[in-house]
Protein backbone atom coordinates (compact mmCIF):
# COMPACT_ATOMS: atom_id res chain seq x y z
CA UNK A 1 0.00 0.00 0.00
CA UNK A 2 2.93 2.28 1.03
CA UNK A 3 4.93 1.33 -1.74
CA UNK A 4 1.67 2.12 -4.38
CA UNK A 5 1.52 5.88 -2.39
CA UNK A 6 5.23 6.96 -2.26
CA UNK A 7 6.20 5.45 -6.00
CA UNK A 8 3.39 5.95 -7.98
CA UNK A 9 0.72 8.28 -6.68
CA UNK A 10 2.81 10.80 -5.66
CA UNK A 11 5.28 10.88 -8.60
CA UNK A 12 1.71 10.49 -10.33
CA UNK A 13 0.68 13.95 -8.50
CA UNK A 14 3.89 15.90 -9.33
CA UNK A 15 3.96 14.75 -12.81
CA UNK A 16 0.50 15.79 -13.49
CA UNK A 17 0.56 19.19 -11.97
CA UNK A 18 3.35 19.41 -14.33
CA UNK A 19 1.30 18.74 -17.01
CA UNK A 20 -1.38 20.86 -15.65
CA UNK A 21 0.42 23.74 -15.54
CA UNK A 22 1.86 23.31 -19.45
CA UNK A 23 -2.19 22.36 -20.14
CA UNK A 24 -3.56 25.76 -19.76
CA UNK A 25 -1.37 27.55 -22.11
CA UNK A 26 -2.22 25.04 -24.73
CA UNK A 27 -5.79 25.01 -24.03
CA UNK A 28 -6.02 29.04 -23.48
CA UNK A 29 -4.34 29.48 -26.78
CA UNK A 30 -6.31 26.93 -28.43
CA UNK A 31 -9.17 28.73 -26.77
CA UNK A 32 -8.37 32.94 -27.67
CA UNK A 33 -6.02 32.37 -30.61
CA UNK A 34 -7.63 29.37 -31.96
CA UNK A 35 -4.72 27.42 -32.91
CA UNK A 36 -2.65 24.42 -31.73
CA UNK A 37 0.42 25.97 -30.67
CA UNK A 38 3.66 23.16 -31.36
CA UNK A 39 6.02 25.56 -29.86
CA UNK A 40 4.80 25.36 -26.75
CA UNK A 41 6.50 22.70 -25.37
CA UNK A 42 10.13 24.38 -26.87
CA UNK A 43 9.07 27.66 -25.08
CA UNK A 44 8.63 25.74 -22.35
CA UNK A 45 12.44 24.56 -22.80
CA UNK A 46 13.27 28.13 -23.59
CA UNK A 47 12.55 29.10 -20.36
CA UNK A 48 14.45 26.33 -18.64
CA UNK A 49 17.46 26.96 -20.59
CA UNK A 50 17.65 30.99 -19.57
CA UNK A 51 16.61 29.49 -15.87
CA UNK A 52 19.27 27.23 -15.91
CA UNK A 53 22.01 30.16 -17.13
CA UNK A 54 20.28 32.25 -14.60
CA UNK A 55 21.11 29.82 -12.01
CA UNK A 56 24.77 29.55 -13.18
CA UNK A 57 25.08 33.28 -13.11
CA UNK A 58 23.54 34.09 -9.65
CA UNK A 59 24.33 30.83 -7.38
CA UNK A 60 20.72 31.11 -6.46
CA UNK A 61 17.76 28.59 -5.98
CA UNK A 62 15.80 27.64 -9.67
CA UNK A 63 12.49 29.06 -8.21
CA UNK A 64 14.02 31.49 -6.62
CA UNK A 65 15.19 32.76 -10.53
CA UNK A 66 12.62 31.24 -12.18
CA UNK A 67 9.94 34.75 -12.05
CA UNK A 68 12.63 36.49 -13.68
CA UNK A 69 12.57 33.85 -16.32
CA UNK A 70 9.46 33.54 -16.83
CA UNK A 71 9.45 37.37 -17.37
CA UNK A 72 12.35 36.79 -19.69
CA UNK A 73 10.85 34.32 -21.72
CA UNK A 74 7.18 36.31 -21.70
CA UNK A 75 9.12 38.77 -23.31
CA UNK A 76 10.62 36.35 -26.59
CA UNK A 77 7.37 34.65 -26.72
CA UNK A 78 5.08 38.44 -27.49
CA UNK A 79 8.13 39.11 -29.83
CA UNK A 80 7.33 35.80 -31.57
CA UNK A 81 3.56 36.49 -31.84
CA UNK A 82 4.91 39.67 -33.50
CA UNK A 83 6.70 37.86 -36.04
CA UNK A 84 5.58 34.66 -36.79
CA UNK A 85 1.41 34.79 -35.79
CA UNK A 86 0.38 38.08 -35.59
CA UNK A 87 0.53 38.64 -39.63
CA UNK A 88 -1.34 35.51 -39.83
CA UNK A 89 -4.58 36.41 -37.45
CA UNK A 90 -7.41 36.17 -39.89
CA UNK A 91 -5.65 33.54 -42.16
CA UNK A 92 -6.95 29.95 -42.11
CA UNK A 93 -6.03 27.98 -38.81
CA UNK A 94 -3.53 25.33 -40.68
CA UNK A 95 -1.26 28.50 -41.39
CA UNK A 96 -0.76 29.40 -37.72
CA UNK A 97 -0.36 25.43 -37.00
CA UNK A 98 2.29 25.45 -39.74
CA UNK A 99 3.76 28.75 -38.45
CA UNK A 100 3.77 27.21 -35.16
CA UNK A 101 5.89 24.12 -36.23
CA UNK A 102 8.44 25.67 -37.91
CA UNK A 103 8.99 28.04 -34.71
CA UNK A 104 9.20 24.51 -32.77
CA UNK A 105 12.07 23.54 -34.69
CA UNK A 106 13.78 27.23 -34.66
CA UNK A 107 13.66 27.55 -30.97
CA UNK A 108 14.56 24.40 -30.50
CA UNK A 109 17.99 24.83 -32.78
CA UNK A 110 18.21 28.03 -31.47
CA UNK A 111 18.48 26.19 -27.80
CA UNK A 112 21.39 23.20 -29.65
CA UNK A 113 23.32 25.99 -30.70
CA UNK A 114 23.57 28.14 -27.77
CA UNK A 115 23.57 26.31 -24.78
CA UNK A 116 24.56 23.02 -26.52
CA UNK A 117 22.96 19.58 -26.38
CA UNK A 118 24.43 17.75 -23.59
CA UNK A 119 22.84 17.03 -20.04
CA UNK A 120 22.53 19.71 -17.69
CA UNK A 121 21.17 19.34 -13.98
CA UNK A 122 19.31 22.13 -11.95
CA UNK A 123 20.33 20.61 -8.87
CA UNK A 124 23.41 18.95 -7.62
CA UNK A 125 23.78 16.29 -5.05
CA UNK A 126 21.01 13.11 -3.77
CA UNK A 127 17.87 13.88 -1.81
CA UNK A 128 16.51 12.29 0.85
CA UNK A 129 12.97 11.02 0.85
CA UNK A 130 11.70 12.48 4.17
CA UNK A 131 9.49 9.91 6.25
CA UNK A 132 6.14 10.42 7.74
CA UNK A 133 5.73 7.37 9.59
CA UNK A 134 5.87 4.56 6.69
CA UNK A 135 4.71 7.56 4.05
CA UNK A 136 8.03 8.84 2.35
CA UNK A 137 7.88 11.89 -0.32
CA UNK A 138 11.59 13.59 -1.90
CA UNK A 139 11.22 17.33 -0.35
CA UNK A 140 11.42 18.52 -3.92
CA UNK A 141 8.33 16.83 -4.45
CA UNK A 142 6.79 18.47 -1.78
CA UNK A 143 8.33 21.93 -3.29
CA UNK A 144 6.82 20.88 -6.87
CA UNK A 145 3.30 20.09 -5.72
CA UNK A 146 3.10 23.11 -3.16
CA UNK A 147 4.87 25.70 -6.07
CA UNK A 148 2.01 24.38 -9.01
CA UNK A 149 -1.15 24.48 -6.10
CA UNK A 150 0.14 27.96 -5.10
CA UNK A 151 0.60 28.73 -9.18
CA UNK A 152 -3.10 27.63 -10.14
CA UNK A 153 -4.71 29.42 -7.26
CA UNK A 154 -3.11 32.39 -9.27
CA UNK A 155 -4.18 31.80 -12.44
CA UNK A 156 -7.88 31.20 -10.96
CA UNK A 157 -8.01 34.74 -9.04
CA UNK A 158 -6.50 36.29 -11.95
CA UNK A 159 -8.91 34.71 -14.14
CA UNK A 160 -12.35 35.55 -11.78
CA UNK A 161 -11.31 38.53 -10.16
CA UNK A 162 -9.59 40.76 -12.74
CA UNK A 163 -10.90 42.37 -15.93
CA UNK A 164 -8.21 41.24 -18.13
CA UNK A 165 -8.96 37.72 -16.75
CA UNK A 166 -12.50 37.63 -17.38
CA UNK A 167 -11.96 39.20 -21.19
CA UNK A 168 -9.46 35.87 -21.59
CA UNK A 169 -12.39 33.62 -20.46
CA UNK A 170 -14.87 35.58 -22.22
CA UNK A 171 -12.39 35.73 -26.07
CA UNK A 172 -12.26 31.50 -25.27
CA UNK A 173 -15.80 31.14 -24.77
CA UNK A 174 -16.61 33.29 -28.03
CA UNK A 175 -14.46 35.60 -29.90
CA UNK A 176 -16.63 36.99 -32.45
CA UNK A 177 -18.56 38.45 -29.53
CA UNK A 178 -15.97 39.23 -27.59
CA UNK A 179 -14.98 41.58 -30.53
CA UNK A 180 -18.56 42.68 -30.69
CA UNK A 181 -18.50 43.54 -26.89
CA UNK A 182 -15.26 46.22 -27.21
CA UNK A 183 -12.75 43.61 -25.61
CA UNK A 184 -9.55 44.68 -26.99
CA UNK A 185 -8.29 41.52 -28.28
CA UNK A 186 -4.87 42.32 -29.04
CA UNK A 187 -4.60 42.65 -25.45
CA UNK A 188 -6.27 39.73 -24.25
CA UNK A 189 -3.79 38.01 -26.94
CA UNK A 190 -0.85 39.26 -25.27
CA UNK A 191 -2.21 38.43 -21.59
CA UNK A 192 -2.97 34.83 -22.77
CA UNK A 193 0.74 34.26 -24.19
CA UNK A 194 1.91 35.89 -21.13
CA UNK A 195 0.18 33.49 -18.59
CA UNK A 196 0.59 30.55 -21.41
CA UNK A 197 4.87 31.07 -21.29
CA UNK A 198 4.87 32.07 -17.51
CA UNK A 199 3.32 28.27 -16.66
CA UNK A 200 5.40 26.65 -19.44
CA UNK A 201 8.38 28.28 -18.33
CA UNK A 202 7.09 26.91 -14.50
CA UNK A 203 6.30 23.57 -15.33
CA UNK A 204 9.70 23.28 -17.15
CA UNK A 205 11.69 24.31 -14.22
CA UNK A 206 9.95 21.72 -11.99
CA UNK A 207 10.22 18.56 -14.27
CA UNK A 208 14.07 19.90 -14.87
CA UNK A 209 14.06 20.47 -11.03
CA UNK A 210 12.33 16.53 -10.66
CA UNK A 211 14.77 15.18 -13.80
CA UNK A 212 17.40 16.64 -15.55
CA UNK A 213 17.31 19.77 -18.18
CA UNK A 214 17.63 18.16 -21.71
CA UNK A 215 17.06 20.24 -25.05
CA UNK A 216 14.27 17.97 -26.44
CA UNK A 217 12.32 17.83 -22.79
CA UNK A 218 9.76 20.12 -24.00
CA UNK A 219 8.70 18.54 -26.80
CA UNK A 220 8.37 15.32 -25.35
CA UNK A 221 5.63 17.16 -22.63
CA UNK A 222 4.09 18.61 -25.70
CA UNK A 223 1.68 15.09 -26.40
CA UNK A 224 0.41 14.53 -22.46
CA UNK A 225 0.17 18.22 -22.32
CA UNK A 226 -2.41 18.01 -26.10
CA UNK A 227 -3.86 14.72 -24.04
CA UNK A 228 -4.37 16.90 -21.03
CA UNK A 229 -5.96 19.75 -22.59
CA UNK A 230 -8.40 17.77 -25.03
CA UNK A 231 -9.20 15.35 -22.19
CA UNK A 232 -10.47 18.46 -20.00
CA UNK A 233 -12.29 20.39 -23.05
CA UNK A 234 -9.89 22.94 -25.06
CA UNK A 235 -9.92 26.56 -24.24
CA UNK A 236 -11.84 25.68 -20.65
CA UNK A 237 -8.21 26.27 -18.24
CA UNK A 238 -10.03 24.51 -14.96
CA UNK A 239 -10.28 21.34 -17.74
CA UNK A 240 -6.95 21.58 -18.54
CA UNK A 241 -5.40 21.00 -14.77
CA UNK A 242 -8.01 18.39 -14.36
CA UNK A 243 -6.97 16.77 -17.23
CA UNK A 244 -3.26 17.43 -17.05
CA UNK A 245 -3.87 15.67 -13.18
CA UNK A 246 -5.28 12.50 -14.60
CA UNK A 247 -2.78 11.82 -17.34
CA UNK A 248 0.26 12.18 -14.74
CA UNK A 249 -1.43 10.44 -12.31
CA UNK A 250 -2.76 7.63 -15.18
CA UNK A 251 0.89 7.23 -16.72
CA UNK A 252 2.56 6.41 -13.25
CA UNK A 253 -0.43 4.24 -11.96
CA UNK A 254 0.04 2.32 -15.59
CA UNK A 255 3.24 0.69 -14.80
CA UNK A 256 1.51 -0.36 -10.54
CA UNK A 257 1.83 -4.11 -10.68
CA UNK A 258 -1.96 -4.27 -10.41
CA UNK A 259 -2.09 -7.97 -11.56
CA UNK A 260 0.68 -10.56 -10.26
CA UNK A 261 4.42 -9.05 -9.67
CA UNK A 262 5.34 -7.22 -12.82
CA UNK A 263 4.14 -3.66 -13.93
CA UNK A 264 0.80 -4.04 -15.98
CA UNK A 265 2.31 -1.84 -18.30
CA UNK A 266 6.05 -1.98 -18.97
CA UNK A 267 7.01 2.16 -18.21
CA UNK A 268 8.27 2.34 -21.74
CA UNK A 269 4.81 2.36 -22.63
CA UNK A 270 4.25 5.44 -20.29
CA UNK A 271 3.88 7.91 -23.03
CA UNK A 272 1.45 5.72 -25.15
CA UNK A 273 -0.98 6.39 -21.87
CA UNK A 274 -1.47 9.86 -22.82
CA UNK A 275 -2.00 9.60 -26.33
CA UNK A 276 -4.38 6.16 -25.82
CA UNK A 277 -6.57 9.08 -23.55
CA UNK A 278 -6.35 11.53 -26.19
CA UNK A 279 -7.54 9.44 -29.24
CA UNK A 280 -10.40 7.84 -27.26
CA UNK A 281 -11.10 11.22 -26.48
CA UNK A 282 -11.27 12.60 -29.83
CA UNK A 283 -13.38 9.35 -30.59
CA UNK A 284 -16.12 9.42 -27.94
CA UNK A 285 -16.22 13.02 -26.20
CA UNK A 286 -14.21 15.15 -28.17
CA UNK A 287 -15.79 17.96 -26.50
CA UNK A 288 -13.84 16.52 -23.39
CA UNK A 289 -14.67 16.43 -19.95
CA UNK A 290 -15.36 19.99 -19.74
CA UNK A 291 -17.24 20.71 -22.59
CA UNK A 292 -14.80 22.61 -24.50
CA UNK A 293 -14.56 23.24 -28.22
CA UNK A 294 -14.86 20.76 -30.58
CA UNK A 295 -11.85 20.05 -32.93
CA UNK B 1 -35.50 65.46 -34.59
CA UNK B 2 -32.20 64.60 -34.95
CA UNK B 3 -31.09 61.64 -36.70
CA UNK B 4 -28.80 59.35 -33.95
CA UNK B 5 -28.05 57.14 -37.12
CA UNK B 6 -28.16 57.51 -40.67
CA UNK B 7 -27.25 55.23 -43.85
CA UNK B 8 -26.66 56.91 -46.60
CA UNK B 9 -26.60 55.64 -49.47
CA UNK B 10 -24.69 52.55 -48.27
CA UNK B 11 -22.94 49.66 -50.77
CA UNK B 12 -21.85 46.48 -48.71
CA UNK B 13 -20.71 43.32 -48.82
CA UNK B 14 -18.54 40.43 -47.64
CA UNK B 15 -15.34 41.02 -50.01
CA UNK B 16 -15.99 42.03 -53.26
CA UNK B 17 -19.60 40.20 -52.83
CA UNK B 18 -22.14 42.99 -52.92
CA UNK B 19 -25.24 42.65 -50.69
CA UNK B 20 -26.75 45.87 -49.68
CA UNK B 21 -27.30 48.00 -52.96
CA UNK B 22 -27.42 51.62 -51.89
CA UNK B 23 -30.28 51.93 -49.13
CA UNK B 24 -30.93 54.39 -47.10
CA UNK B 25 -31.87 54.32 -43.69
CA UNK B 26 -32.09 56.58 -40.59
CA UNK B 27 -33.13 56.25 -37.11
CA UNK B 28 -33.91 59.33 -35.05
CA UNK B 29 -33.49 59.71 -31.02
CA UNK B 30 -35.53 57.84 -28.96
CA UNK B 31 -37.38 55.79 -31.62
CA UNK B 32 -37.81 52.09 -32.43
CA UNK B 33 -37.18 51.18 -35.95
CA UNK B 34 -37.73 48.04 -37.52
CA UNK B 35 -36.37 46.41 -40.22
CA UNK B 36 -38.56 43.57 -41.86
CA UNK B 37 -38.08 41.68 -44.97
CA UNK B 38 -37.55 38.45 -46.71
CA UNK B 39 -34.73 35.92 -46.05
CA UNK B 40 -31.37 37.02 -47.52
CA UNK B 41 -33.00 40.82 -47.90
CA UNK B 42 -30.03 42.38 -46.17
CA UNK B 43 -31.65 42.99 -42.50
CA UNK B 44 -28.55 41.55 -41.00
CA UNK B 45 -26.01 42.63 -43.20
CA UNK B 46 -27.30 46.24 -42.89
CA UNK B 47 -26.90 45.85 -38.94
CA UNK B 48 -23.45 44.45 -39.23
CA UNK B 49 -22.56 47.20 -42.10
CA UNK B 50 -22.94 49.69 -39.18
CA UNK B 51 -20.65 47.89 -36.66
CA UNK B 52 -17.80 47.57 -39.49
CA UNK B 53 -18.10 43.75 -39.87
CA UNK B 54 -18.32 43.78 -43.40
CA UNK B 55 -16.82 45.82 -46.31
CA UNK B 56 -18.69 49.19 -47.20
CA UNK B 57 -18.45 49.67 -50.83
CA UNK B 58 -19.78 53.20 -51.43
CA UNK B 59 -22.09 55.54 -49.39
CA UNK B 60 -21.56 56.80 -46.06
CA UNK B 61 -22.62 55.85 -42.42
CA UNK B 62 -22.96 58.72 -39.73
CA UNK B 63 -23.87 58.33 -36.28
CA UNK B 64 -25.06 61.32 -34.11
CA UNK B 65 -23.94 63.41 -37.58
CA UNK B 66 -20.30 61.66 -37.12
CA UNK B 67 -19.49 59.38 -40.15
CA UNK B 68 -18.21 56.00 -38.90
CA UNK B 69 -17.84 54.24 -42.12
CA UNK B 70 -15.52 51.11 -41.99
CA UNK B 71 -15.31 51.71 -38.53
CA UNK B 72 -13.72 48.48 -36.29
CA UNK B 73 -16.57 47.44 -34.08
CA UNK B 74 -14.28 47.90 -30.89
CA UNK B 75 -14.56 51.67 -31.78
CA UNK B 76 -18.05 51.50 -33.03
CA UNK B 77 -18.99 50.40 -29.55
CA UNK B 78 -16.35 53.01 -27.90
CA UNK B 79 -18.48 55.74 -30.10
CA UNK B 80 -21.52 54.51 -28.33
CA UNK B 81 -23.27 51.81 -30.49
CA UNK B 82 -23.97 48.73 -28.65
CA UNK B 83 -25.32 45.55 -31.11
CA UNK B 84 -26.66 42.33 -29.55
CA UNK B 85 -26.11 39.24 -32.59
CA UNK B 86 -29.24 37.16 -33.51
CA UNK B 87 -27.56 34.01 -31.71
CA UNK B 88 -24.19 33.15 -29.30
CA UNK B 89 -24.90 36.29 -28.42
CA UNK B 90 -23.81 35.85 -24.52
CA UNK B 91 -20.64 34.33 -22.90
CA UNK B 92 -22.39 30.82 -22.08
CA UNK B 93 -19.36 30.22 -19.61
CA UNK B 94 -19.30 33.76 -17.59
CA UNK B 95 -21.92 34.58 -14.81
CA UNK B 96 -24.87 36.73 -15.73
CA UNK B 97 -22.65 39.66 -13.83
CA UNK B 98 -19.66 38.64 -15.70
CA UNK B 99 -21.01 39.08 -18.93
CA UNK B 100 -22.58 42.78 -17.83
CA UNK B 101 -19.29 43.36 -16.81
CA UNK B 102 -17.85 42.39 -19.89
CA UNK B 103 -20.62 44.83 -21.57
CA UNK B 104 -18.93 47.52 -19.95
CA UNK B 105 -15.60 46.48 -21.01
CA UNK B 106 -14.26 49.41 -22.99
CA UNK B 107 -15.17 51.93 -19.77
CA UNK B 108 -12.69 52.97 -17.06
CA UNK B 109 -15.28 52.85 -14.31
CA UNK B 110 -16.49 50.40 -11.65
CA UNK B 111 -19.86 48.83 -13.47
CA UNK B 112 -21.01 48.14 -10.20
CA UNK B 113 -23.59 50.63 -10.01
CA UNK B 114 -25.13 50.18 -13.15
CA UNK B 115 -25.60 46.66 -12.87
CA UNK B 116 -27.70 47.44 -9.70
CA UNK B 117 -29.47 49.54 -12.09
CA UNK B 118 -29.65 47.23 -15.02
CA UNK B 119 -31.00 44.35 -12.32
CA UNK B 120 -34.37 47.13 -11.42
CA UNK B 121 -34.75 46.41 -15.36
CA UNK B 122 -34.53 42.86 -15.27
CA UNK B 123 -35.75 41.39 -11.83
CA UNK B 124 -35.15 37.44 -13.11
CA UNK B 125 -31.71 38.25 -13.65
CA UNK B 126 -30.60 39.75 -10.39
CA UNK B 127 -31.17 36.22 -8.86
CA UNK B 128 -29.30 34.34 -11.27
CA UNK B 129 -26.05 37.03 -11.28
CA UNK B 130 -24.20 34.26 -10.21
CA UNK B 131 -25.19 31.68 -12.53
CA UNK B 132 -23.29 30.74 -15.56
CA UNK B 133 -25.49 32.74 -18.42
CA UNK B 134 -25.35 29.17 -20.63
CA UNK B 135 -27.88 27.44 -17.58
CA UNK B 136 -30.51 30.25 -18.64
CA UNK B 137 -33.47 29.59 -20.35
CA UNK B 138 -33.75 30.98 -23.90
CA UNK B 139 -36.02 34.36 -23.24
CA UNK B 140 -33.51 34.54 -20.03
CA UNK B 141 -30.81 34.31 -22.18
CA UNK B 142 -31.74 36.94 -24.30
CA UNK B 143 -32.12 39.54 -21.32
CA UNK B 144 -28.58 39.09 -20.25
CA UNK B 145 -27.72 39.61 -23.89
CA UNK B 146 -30.01 43.09 -23.84
CA UNK B 147 -28.64 44.54 -20.44
CA UNK B 148 -25.08 43.56 -21.76
CA UNK B 149 -25.35 45.79 -24.75
CA UNK B 150 -27.01 48.48 -22.26
CA UNK B 151 -24.38 48.82 -19.70
CA UNK B 152 -22.97 51.78 -21.29
CA UNK B 153 -25.75 53.44 -22.08
CA UNK B 154 -25.34 53.22 -25.39
CA UNK B 155 -26.71 56.24 -28.46
CA UNK B 156 -28.45 53.22 -30.18
CA UNK B 157 -29.24 49.88 -29.66
CA UNK B 158 -29.07 47.05 -32.53
CA UNK B 159 -31.10 44.00 -31.83
CA UNK B 160 -30.37 41.40 -34.84
CA UNK B 161 -33.93 39.24 -34.16
CA UNK B 162 -34.01 39.46 -30.56
CA UNK B 163 -36.93 36.67 -30.66
CA UNK B 164 -35.60 34.08 -33.20
CA UNK B 165 -36.72 30.51 -31.75
CA UNK B 166 -38.49 31.94 -28.56
CA UNK B 167 -41.90 30.76 -27.57
CA UNK B 168 -44.66 32.91 -28.28
CA UNK B 169 -44.74 33.80 -24.39
CA UNK B 170 -41.30 34.99 -24.05
CA UNK B 171 -42.10 36.22 -27.80
CA UNK B 172 -44.30 38.99 -26.44
CA UNK B 173 -42.21 39.53 -23.17
CA UNK B 174 -39.13 40.64 -25.01
CA UNK B 175 -40.67 43.09 -27.33
CA UNK B 176 -42.40 44.68 -24.30
CA UNK B 177 -38.70 44.95 -23.24
CA UNK B 178 -37.87 46.44 -26.21
CA UNK B 179 -40.62 49.09 -25.69
CA UNK B 180 -39.34 49.87 -21.81
CA UNK B 181 -35.92 50.10 -22.23
CA UNK B 182 -36.96 52.52 -25.32
CA UNK B 183 -38.78 54.48 -22.67
CA UNK B 184 -36.51 54.43 -20.59
CA UNK B 185 -34.50 56.73 -23.48
CA UNK B 186 -32.81 53.69 -25.71
CA UNK B 187 -32.90 54.35 -29.36
CA UNK B 188 -33.31 51.31 -31.03
CA UNK B 189 -32.80 49.35 -34.55
CA UNK B 190 -33.91 45.90 -34.79
CA UNK B 191 -34.58 43.17 -37.28
CA UNK B 192 -37.03 40.89 -37.09
CA UNK B 193 -38.85 38.15 -38.70
CA UNK B 194 -42.25 38.78 -36.62
CA UNK B 195 -42.86 41.00 -38.96
CA UNK B 196 -46.13 42.32 -37.70
CA UNK B 197 -45.61 42.14 -34.03
CA UNK B 198 -42.05 44.21 -34.37
CA UNK B 199 -44.04 46.59 -36.68
CA UNK B 200 -46.31 47.02 -33.73
CA UNK B 201 -44.64 48.55 -31.34
CA UNK B 202 -41.96 50.53 -33.93
CA UNK B 203 -42.35 53.85 -34.59
CA UNK B 204 -41.26 53.70 -38.19
CA UNK B 205 -40.07 50.52 -40.13
CA UNK B 206 -38.59 49.55 -43.31
CA UNK B 207 -39.06 46.85 -45.80
CA UNK B 208 -35.32 45.65 -47.70
CA UNK B 209 -35.57 43.38 -50.29
CA UNK B 210 -32.78 41.82 -52.26
CA UNK B 211 -30.61 44.65 -50.69
CA UNK B 212 -32.84 47.62 -51.42
CA UNK B 213 -35.37 49.83 -49.83
CA UNK B 214 -38.61 48.49 -50.58
CA UNK B 215 -41.00 50.43 -48.42
CA UNK B 216 -40.74 52.93 -45.66
CA UNK B 217 -43.07 54.61 -42.88
CA UNK B 218 -44.53 54.41 -40.00
CA UNK B 219 -44.95 50.82 -38.18
CA UNK B 220 -48.71 50.91 -38.34
CA UNK B 221 -48.69 52.45 -42.34
CA UNK B 222 -46.57 49.23 -42.94
CA UNK B 223 -48.99 46.82 -41.74
CA UNK B 224 -51.81 48.18 -43.50
CA UNK B 225 -50.01 48.21 -46.73
CA UNK B 226 -51.63 45.75 -48.67
CA UNK B 227 -48.09 45.06 -50.78
CA UNK B 228 -46.62 44.31 -47.37
CA UNK B 229 -48.88 42.94 -46.00
CA UNK B 230 -48.86 40.23 -48.77
CA UNK B 231 -45.23 39.59 -48.60
CA UNK B 232 -44.53 39.68 -45.28
CA UNK B 233 -46.80 39.82 -43.08
CA UNK B 234 -48.25 36.29 -42.24
CA UNK B 235 -48.35 35.24 -46.05
CA UNK B 236 -44.89 33.45 -45.44
CA UNK B 237 -45.39 29.93 -46.89
CA UNK B 238 -46.52 32.03 -50.19
CA UNK B 239 -43.68 33.61 -50.94
CA UNK B 240 -42.17 32.43 -54.05
CA UNK B 241 -39.09 30.61 -53.60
Amino acid sequence: MMEFLNFYLVPGVVLGCIYALGAIGISLTFGILRFSNFAHGDTMTLGVYITLSLVQVSGLHPLAVAPVAMLLTTGLVLGMDLAFFKPFRKSPTIMLVIASFGLMLMIRSMIQFFWGVQLHALRIGIEKMAFFGPFAILPRHIMIVGAAVVLMMAVHLMLTRTKIGKAMRATSDNPELAALTGIDTELVIRATWAMGASLAVAAGVFLGLDTHVETMMGFKLLLPMFAAAILGGIGRPYGAVAGGLVIGIVEELSSYPWIGETPLLSPGYKAGVAFAIMVAMLIWKPQGLFRGRQF
Amino acid sequence: MSAMLELDAVSAGYGETEILHGINLHVDRGEIVVIVGPNGAGKSTAMKAVFGLLNIIAGEIRLAGEAITNTPPREVVMKGVAYVPQSANVFVSLTVEENLEMGAYVSAENPAARIEEIFELFPPLREKRRQPAGSLSGGQRQMVAMSKALMLHPKILLLDEPTAGLSPKYRGEIFQIVQNINAAGATILMVEQNAKQALNIAHRGYVLVDGENRHTGTGQALIADQEVARMFLGATAERPA
